[in-house]
């Protein structure tokens, strides 16, 4: 397996003839951990989306590749086959699909036919992982996200994270709505993920989970672009000092999209 | 339309045909005034379903089906029913003949009557009497008529009173010749008596035009209870009238499980009477329509005694260019205090064409009683749709996820076993 590399240029994002990201460039490799910071209404999730091919979200310019391939080429399914997971800010719910059942179609969309994995090994990987996101075993047997607390959302994207192993993993806000138990439980999974076949872009804005999970770079997002780049310690001021000196450095009045003078 | 039955059924045609049978002169009488108000009546209306154009009177009549051992049946009928160990209470008839028969010694020793209607309406004269044709009206509207004037055959279940039968009774009608299915069946369950009967119809003609015209009756006595699971499984050359009517007397239990997976344009009618006070019914269904077809479905419940509950759960699925009309109604007669109604109908359209319409309603006249329904009529979500899809689920494998999604809650509250895993399979040939 070799390394992956998500690569983003000058990329521009609509919805509905309205543009929220406005030129933006990033890359990824693997081994590295990114996390994008930024105020709320900023464009982090519409990056998100965009690049797992959300269909409301039309990228109008721009290039992204992932491993050399062109992404934006790629239907959805095409796009987490190729190795790119996105835990998403608000899981759908999806009734009468148990988790277990969607997960096993999900690793098996992945085999060959004929290949699939076997009963017995797909529970005992995802009994492995439910024990290490300290998840009931219960869930397995609930339908997809229905009726789950945001936190339990949470968890269980990370679980299919951990059980689809991709190659680059965008989290959007999986620490929302956490407490910092589960906050450990969850960065637990990410860290236990960490190898240099796997890259993985946080997105958040709070510095919180990075106390547990140690970016490698940090970027700030304002106005649907990258403002500033960095490393941890930028995480750590942005904490300990917020957003407004960066926006008086950079002479932002609002850092929303749309509010650009 | 009236001509062309008279034309080709005339009474010379139905009395030759019931002789040839040897009927007895009551059922012969019973056919021809049947046939006579089938070219007076008019065809049933349902709601929001134009069936003018629907042809349900140009059919050839009869086809044969050779008699034949277990292990000769066919492997699709062989599914249905289980091994020769398993399907120890079993009627199978193909094309409109009576080819395999099983029924345990000590069901029989119990007094219970099980076999085919003709037989029946031979050896059991008067018990058939008593119950053809006496829920559903001959002079109901034309097709029942045309169905009296016209029956094949079809079975005959009759439970005696106390005795509570634990095996499910199985009936498979199965169809290959492209003659039309004329089929009656008749369920007397006596007072607190109990039985489980399961039906699988299953047609294989695609292109040619053909017609299903099938009633069957349920009457539940006293403090008896009839379980009735029904997979209709016919093939898109058949225009299907179905019409399943159930009477409830005093503390009596109908659950009725259909799963009704017609490839053809269907008019299916599910009514029930809780004529006895404190008696109950249950109507589960599930429905995938594809294609052009275009169905009607009616889940009907009267309330006449008191204390007496219905409840009603559909969930249709609509692909392609399909188009369905679900209307539920709750009737809740005067004088039927203290009485109960629910109704819920979901329907899911999986493509810009396909067409789902869900009519739930209330006709209450008494004061004293509580009732309640729930309907949708939605689109796939396409967040949902997203969602699996960006865990690497290709976009027939997510749709196929999400029906039976959508299916499940009402295939798991099923009340058979067999019923649930048979509409599981049903549904996924039909969502592949
Ligand atoms: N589905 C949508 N329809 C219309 N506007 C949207 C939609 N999603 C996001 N936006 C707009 O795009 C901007 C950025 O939103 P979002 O990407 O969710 O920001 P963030 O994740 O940084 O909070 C906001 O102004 C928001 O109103
Ligand atoms: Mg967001």
């Amino acid at each position: 397996m070799s390394a992956p590399n998500l690569k983003i240029e000058d990329l521009r994002v609509s919805i509905e003839d309205k543009e929220i990201i406005k030129g933006l460039d990033l890359e990824i490799n693997g081994g590295e951990i990114h996390a994008i910071m930024g105020p709320n209404g900023t464009g982090k999730s519409t990056l998100s989306a965009a690049l797992m091919g959300h269909p409301k979200y039309e990228v109008t310019s721009g290039k992204v590749t992932f491993n050399g391939e062109d992404l934006l080429d790629m239907e959805v399914d095409e796009r987490a086959q190729a190795g790119l997971f996105l835990a998403m800010q608000y899981p759908s719910e999806v009734s009468g699909i148990t988790n277990a059942d969607f997960l096993r179609s999900a690793i098996n969309a992945k085999r060959e036919e004929g290949d699939e994995i076997s009963l017995m090994k797909f529970i005992r990987e995802l009994d492995k992982k439910m024990d290490h996101l300290e998840m009931d075993n219960a869930f397995a047997h609930r339908y997809l996200n229905e009726g789950f607390s945001g936190g339990e959302k949470k968890r269980n994207e990370i679980l299919q994270m951990m059980m689809l192993e991709p190659k680059l993993a965008i989290l959007d806000e999986i620490d929302s709505g956490l407490d910092i138990d589960a906050l450990k439980v969850v960065a637990k999974g990410v860290n236990e993920m960490r190898s240099p076949d796997f890259g993985c872009l946080i997105i958040t804005h709070y510095q919180r989970l990075l106390n547990y999970i140690t970016p490698d770079k940090v970027h700030v997002m304002m106005q649907g672009r990258i403002v500033k780049s960095g490393g941890p310690e930028l995480a750590q001021r942005l904490e300990a000092e917020g957003y407004d000196w960066i926006k008086e450095e950079l002479g932002i009045k609002d850092e929303t999209v749309g509010q650009e003078a | 339309m009236s001509v062309d039955t008279s034309l080709r059924f005339d009474k010379d045609y139905v009395t030759g045909f019931s002789s040839s049978r040897q009927e007895p002169a009551w059922l012969q009488e019973l056919r021809l005034q049947a046939l006579e108000l089938a070219q007076e009546l008019p065809m049933p209306k349902p709601d929001k379903t134009k069936i003018d154009k629907w042809n349900f009177t140009e059919f050839k009549h009869e086809a044969t089906g050779t008699p034949v051992a277990f292990n000769e049946l066919p492997e699709d009928v062989k599914a249905l029913i289980g091994s020769e160990e398993e399907a120890k209470n079993v009627l199978v008839i193909h094309n409109g003949t009576p080819v395999y028969f099983a029924l345990e010694e000590s069901v029989k020793d119990q007094g219970v009557i099980y076999t085919d209607l003709l037989t029946a309406a031979k050896e059991h004269e008067e018990l058939v009497k008593k119950y053809f044709m006496k829920a559903v009206a001959v002079d109901e509207n034309r097709l029942p008529a045309l169905h009296a004037a016209l029956f094949v055959n079809g079975a005959f279940l009759y439970v005696p009173k106390n005795v509570e039968l634990s095996a499910p009774i199985q009936a498979v009608y199965y169809q290959d010749d492209e003659a039309a299915i004329f089929n009656h069946v008749i369920v007397a369950a006596e007072d607190n008596s109990s039985v489980t009967y399961v039906e699988n119809y299953l047609s294989t003609n695609e292109s040619s035009e053909s017609v299903a015209n099938i009633v069957s009756e349920v009457y539940a006595g006293s403090g008896a209870k009839v379980v009735y699971g029904a997979v209709d499984n016919l093939a898109k050359g058949m225009t299907t009238y179905v019409n399943r009517r159930g009477r409830a007397e005093k503390d009596a239990r109908i659950e009725w499980a259909l799963g009704q997976f017609n490839d053809g344009n269907t008019v299916s009618d599910n009514t029930t009477h809780l004529i006895g006070d404190g008696s109950f019914t249950d109507t589960k269904t599930v429905t995938i329509g594809r294609g052009d077809q275009k169905q009607n479905f009616v889940a009907q419940i009267f309330n006449h005694g008191k204390h007496s509950e219905g409840y009603i759960l559909t969930h249709g699925v609509m692909k392609d260019n399909a188009s369905s009309i679900f209307n539920g109604i709750t009737k809740i007669e005067h004088g039927a205090t203290k009485s109960h109604g629910e109704q819920t109908e979901r329907v899911l359209m999986l493509s810009e064409k396909a067409r789902g319409d869900a009519n739930p309603i209330l006709l209450i006249d008494e004061d004293d009683v509580t009732a309640g329904h729930a309907a949708s009529v939605g689109r796939i979500d396409p967040l949902q749709m997203f969602y699996l899809m960006s865990r690497g689920i290709p976009k027939a494998e997510a749709e196929r996820l999400i029906i039976h999604g959508f299916l499940a809650p009402v295939v798991s509250q099923m009340p058979l076993e067999s019923v649930k895993n048979r509409l599981v399979e049903v549904i996924e040939r039909k969502v592949r």
